[in-house]
């Protein structure tokens, strides 16, 4: 198939039917309607289920049930939404039922504002429901790779029977690019002989369940969890790097501030400055060894986020105190530009800051 | 383009790239010395929206009406009464941009006493890039559903296909295949070809419709 034009919320959908997701259960909310709009539209047509939930709570509880039963399911929404669905998010991850979650972020605190940002990162990886959960979260830069992690990212979910989240921001969500529809990778995925389809009078019932009475049964259901996050830890990181082995200022950021900062190194380049990009493409499990790689001259990394700062907690970790760790963010709505991001270099290089 | 109405409304599905062309015509109205006022009224959108680039447009001189809200981040579906200055006040060249598809057509509704044949233009802009636009069908279901809610009927058929930064003649080829199908099918004419100015002289010379040359005025450097 050729490329078409298609704006973000709209490729979201298309790219989930095509990795076979049948039900879809959410409530509206900017600047990620078009999806749930999309979805009502085309899901009929596959012979899937469309759903407009009375609330967020009771659309992530519906995907709880779908999931249980075996299905391919997902839901979106956009930060203050996202927040109402921690509760069930948690319970996902509690009774190990694979989904896909959307989130495009928007401005915040609170009900904040539907201009873009990223103020969702401490949310997204660090679990906004309670419990020692962890979700597979991939943060896209563009439309094209947001399709390919969409249609990976159901597998990802079923092979580890895991909730596995889309963190883009409201741009991502509202721009129109170009996308292809590739045929995915196939990962070979178990059978879901945990889901509730029926005895059919030939095996004991299957539960759905994050409740454990027993505290020694709750452990160890833990540390099984634990288990499987390790070997997603393992297998699961995907990052992009470029110049960072010898570079005199290294950038992080991810999402379509990555981009803004590309087009910053970029200029820098021709102005004879080496800077290299960390790009993380999964948040969690996050690219703590590619900051390994980084020139040991290096005189800084700078992190760019649309927030005020929270990967940075992950850069500060990652590099281990060999490099100091500077932070430009703008917040609210607001889009960093190419400029301010190259005026934040200049800056190191010239240990200014 | 000086031929065109006196009121000119700028339909379409969404995505097709209706801001765009809004804006990069209301410019050359303005650079040709006319008197224009351009008028955002998309309800629907809250991103991309003409309105964002208010600021470039009143350095050339160009009235620029949206929601009297002045913030980009509203939602309320609010238009400013003074859309009816320039729909009124005949100095005035007037681009209409109409949020997508049917829903954003609605928004027309309220001036339907304005658009008396004869006295305005209105373009469905197509692209044939765009999933739901690719078969001439498909664009005339939009074209009807557009129009039957707009109160208004369509003049011009815009040629506006595609990839943003990565479009090739190709592209712009194709759409005006598509374009010719649906001129062919609805009896409306194609009016413009709207296209990156770098693209230009690479075109055939005989196409049907008048060449637009563009600048991208909505997507920032980084942006593909």
């Amino acid at each position: 198939m050729s490329k078409v034009l298609m704006k973000g919320n709209e490729a979201i959908g298309a790219a989930a039917i095509q990795a076979g997701c049948k039900y879809f259960f959410g409530y509206p909310i900017t600047p990620q309607s078009e999806l749930p709009e999309y979805m009502a539209r085309e899901l009929p047509k596959v012979g899937g289920v469309f759903l407009q939930a009375e609330s967020e709570i009771a659309a992530i509880n519906m995907v709880y049930g779908a999931a249980g039963a075996g299905a391919r399911v997902m839901t979106s929404s956009s930060s203050p939404g996202i927040s109402l669905k921690q509760e069930g998010i948690s319970y996902l991850a509690g009774a190990e039922l694979p989904c896909l979650i959307v989130n495009i972020m928007r401005g915040g605190p609170g009900l904040g504002s539907i201009q873009p940002s990223q103020t969702d990162y401490f949310q997204a990886t660090r679990g906004g429901g309670n419990g020692d959960y962890r979700l597979v979260v991939y943060a896209p830069a563009n439309i094209q790779e947001m399709v390919d992690l969409i249609i990976e990212g159901f597998d990802v979910a079923d092979q580890y029977r895991n909730p596995v989240m889309i963190l883009g921001d409201g741009m991502i969500g509202q721009m129109m690019e170009p996308v292809e529809f590739k045929p995915p990778k196939k990962r070979d995925l178990p059978e879901k002989d945990w889901a509730t389809t029926g005895t059919g009078g030939k095996r004991k019932p299957n539960i759905i369940n994050s409740l454990y009475i027993a505290p020694e049964d709750l452990e160890a259901h833990n540390i099984k969890l634990q288990a499987k996050y390790k070997k997603i830890k393992e297998n699961e990181v995907k990052v992009e790097s470029y110049n960072i082995e010898d570079a005199d200022v290294v950038i992080s950021a991810y999402g379509t501030t990555a981009r803004i900062a590309k087009t910053a190194i970029a200029k820098l380049e021709k102005e004879g400055y080496k800077v290299g990009l960390i790009r993380p493409i999964t948040l969690w499990p996050y690219p703590y060894d590619e900051f390994k790689k980084i020139n040991p001259s290096c005189k800084g990394v700078l992190t760019v986020e649309m927030n005020t700062g929270q990967m940075v907690d992950d850069v500060k970790i990652a590099v281990e105190g060999k490099f100091p760790v500077h932070f430009y963010g703008r917040t609210g709505g607001m889009v960093p530009t190419p400029e301010a991001i190259i005026e934040n270099v200049k800056k190191i290089c010239g240990g200014e800051i | 383009m000086l031929k065109d109405k006196r009121i000119r409304i700028i339909i379409g599905h969404y995505g097709s790239g209706k801001s765009e062309f809004s804006i990069n015509y209301a410019v050359k109205l303005a650079e040709m010395g006319r008197k224009v006022a351009l008028a955002d009224i998309d309800i629907v959108n809250m991103y991309f929206r003409s309105r964002e680039k208010t600021r470039e447009m009143e350095k050339l001189g160009i009235k620029v009406i949206a929601s009297h809200i002045n913030t980009p981040a509203v939602e309320v579906p609010s238009i400013s009464a003074e859309v009816y200055g320039p729909l009124q006040d005949k100095s005035y060249d007037f681009v209409i941009d109409v949020g997508g598809d049917q829903v954003g057509a609605r928004a027309l509704g309220r001036y339907v006493d304005y658009f008396k044949e004869g006295e305005y233009d209105m373009f469905f802009v197509l692209n044939a890039n765009r999933p739901e636009t690719q078969t001439a069908q498909k664009a005339y279901e939009y074209m009807v559903k557009i129009q039957d809610v707009s109160r208004a009927r369509i003049t011009g058929i815009v040629n506006n296909t595609h990839l943003l930064k990565a479009t090739g003649v190709e592209d712009v080829l194709r759409g005006q295949k598509l374009a010719l199908e649906v001129q062919e099918k609805t009896g409306i004419p194609i009016r413009y070809i709207s296209v990156m100015e770098e693209l230009v002289p690479q075109l055939p010379k005989d196409l049907e419709g008048e060449i637009l040359p563009i600048k991208l005025f909505l997507r920032d450097d980084w942006m593909l």
